[in-house]
């Protein structure tokens, strides 16, 4: 028991989220367990109004759970804390500071000096290759850009459990695809334990160790799909047969949540 | 070059498009030079116009009573004046504006109680409540810069209140993630989130400020820009009147472009430019 519980990152224990709204009560999310391991690379699916992005809020600590509790490292989650970083769908940059500026924002706040600050800052736009646009201001980066500076944001704190939501879901085809590879890539380098919502099945598959499929109204595990596809991986890997199968059948379960929830 | 002289279907559009770029390769200021022209060719015309002509005196003597209101001894009186009440009101009404502003937008019961108040006071003139300043205040300066105190909070609490009320969530959530407290909050995401609206606000209630002189002036002002309209409208003076108009107008569009060149300086890093 002791060796197990040191290799779970985040534990999610029989968490209950319900939304008073003026049609009554709504109960979003119902007992949903799930153990993050450590180094572990775990996908959401599921149609929208699942609850993906409350479970994701209630680990942040940005929002309550009803009832039921998360531990990240058998600490019972309270709020925010830098060991749990998070990347948002819409960035979240803040538009009046410079790239660079955004990257030193955490490293300020835990009392970092200006120049280990820069330099950590500097060594992250790096790894989002963008060391040339520093001094920018988001304004003047397309939405690809933006994510990966706030992708380097949240990876200059060094939490612990990075928690992505949805984060390219608002950039095109290409971009997707271009970001998707440079995570593998540095999920590969550096495992860092990663809880990641999307609803592109195929996104899903290509990242992640375990699928979670989640069923909506209320919000539940439906599903825990296991990705057998050995590392590294690419774009390529796509097009083999086993990405295949398991992509016809995560698709085929998210497809019947969907026609519930028109339903 | 050579494709754009073809003959195909494209063509008549190029030609249309190469016309339009000439009204585009004018420059700001030649634009602003035209539209001036234009003015005085206008005004001008109303001088000739037996209609209009005494309300709008020739371009030359209305320049011409400049020289009679500085040998009146009042010119510069009268614009100094003005300008003290209108900057002593405005920033009295920023001062009071901006906190209240912030506790509405924080605190519902304060919002609720407040924002009615000045929706309301906000749509009667100035010049309807003076009286009631004066009866109070008494007259001379004290009233004046109490009315314009009023007109610019109005317009100053619900344009800071609109900003802060429009903070992007999701900003606040980033820098809570990043380990950011309460107090980082405001300091360094809510103040900088606001500065634009602040300066807009600042714009607007500028241009309040300017619009409320008369009213303000007509509380017993022994000097001013406004209350000397007044005067010389009993003699149906008309072009030094006219030069007092002018003149507020260009003191108001010089404030207005000293703020925008501020806006510009601070808040350049917006994605999109408002109002």
């Amino acid at each position: 028991m002791a060796r197990e519980e040191r290799n779970i990152k985040v534990k999610i224990d029989n968490v209950r989220k319900v939304f008073n709204t003026r049609n009554g009560e709504m109960v979003a999310l119902n007992g949903v367990s799930l153990d993050i391991m450590e180094n572990e690379f775990i996908c959401v699916v599921g149609p929208s109004g699942c609850g993906k992005s409350t479970l994701l809020n209630i680990i942040a600590g940005l929002s309550e759970a009803t009832s039921g509790t998360v531990y990240c490292d058998g600490k019972e989650v309270t709020g925010t804390g830098t060991e749990r970083g998070v990347v948002f769908q819409q960035y979240a940059l803040f538009p009046w500071m410079t790239v660079k500026k955004n990257v030193e924002f955490g490293l300020k706040l835990q009392g970092k000096g200006r120049e280990e600050a820069s330099e950590i800052a500097m060594k992250y736009l790096k790894m989002v290759d963008l060391q040339d646009f520093a001094n920018h201001y988001p304004k003047e980066l397309s939405g690809g850009m933006k994510q990966r500076v706030a992708i380097a944001r949240a990876y200059a704190v060094n939490p612990s459990v990075l928690l992505m939501d949805e984060p390219f879901g608002a950039l095109d085809a290409q971009t997707r695809t271009q970001l998707q590879s440079e995570l593998l890539e540095t999920w590969q380098k550096e495992r860092k334990t990663c809880f990641f919502i999307t609803h592109d099945v195929d996104e899903a598959i290509i990242l992640a160790q375990k699928v979670i499929i989640m069923s909506a109204r209320p919000g539940r595990i439906k599903e825990i799909v296991d990705i057998d596809i050995p590392y590294p991986r690419n774009q390529e890997t796509k097009m083999t047969k086993e990405f295949l199968d398991l992509k016809n059948h995560i698709w085929g379960q998210v497809y019947q949540e969907y026609l519930e929830v028109r339903k | 070059m050579k494709a754009d002289t073809t003959a195909n279907p494209v063509v008549p559009v190029k030609a249309n498009k190469k016309s339009g770029s000439f009204i585009d390769r004018i420059p700001a200021k030649v634009w602003l030079l035209i539209s001036l022209s234009a003015a005085m060719l206008l005004w001008w015309v109303l001088s000739i116009t037996p209609k209009t002509s005494r309300s709008f005196p020739n371009t030359v003597i209305v320049v011409e009573s400049i020289k009679t209101m500085i040998d009146r001894g009042v010119f510069f009186t009268d614009i100094i004046s003005s300008m003290i009440s209108v900057l002593a009101g405005f920033a009295l009404g920023f001062v009071i504006a901006l906190p209240v502003a912030i506790m509405m937008a924080w605190y519902r019961p304060v919002r609720n109680i407040i924002e009615p108040w000045i929706q309301f006071v906000r749509n009667i003139p100035p010049l309807a409540y003076v009286p009631l300043v004066v009866i109070s205040a008494g007259v001379g300066r004290k009233p004046q810069i109490i009315v314009i105190t009023i007109a610019t909070f109005l317009t100053m609490a619900i344009t800071i209140y609109q900003g802060v009320v429009n903070i992007d969530e999701t900003l606040i959530k980033a820098a809570r993630v990043l380990g950011a407290k309460d107090r980082d909050i405001f300091l360094k995401v809510i103040a900088p989130a606001t500065l634009p609206f602040i300066l807009t606000a600042i714009r607007l209630g500028a241009s309040v400020a300017l619009t409320t002189l008369i009213a303000a002036e007509s509380t017993g002002a022994t000097a001013g820009l406004g209350m000397r309209i007044r005067a010389l409208n009993n003699s149906f003076d008309s072009p030094p009147m006219l030069l007092y108009i002018i003149v507020i107008g260009i003191i108001g569009i010089t404030i207005e472009k000293l703020i925008k060149i501020m806006e510009r300086r601070l808040t350049g890093w917006q994605e999109k430019r408002e109002i």
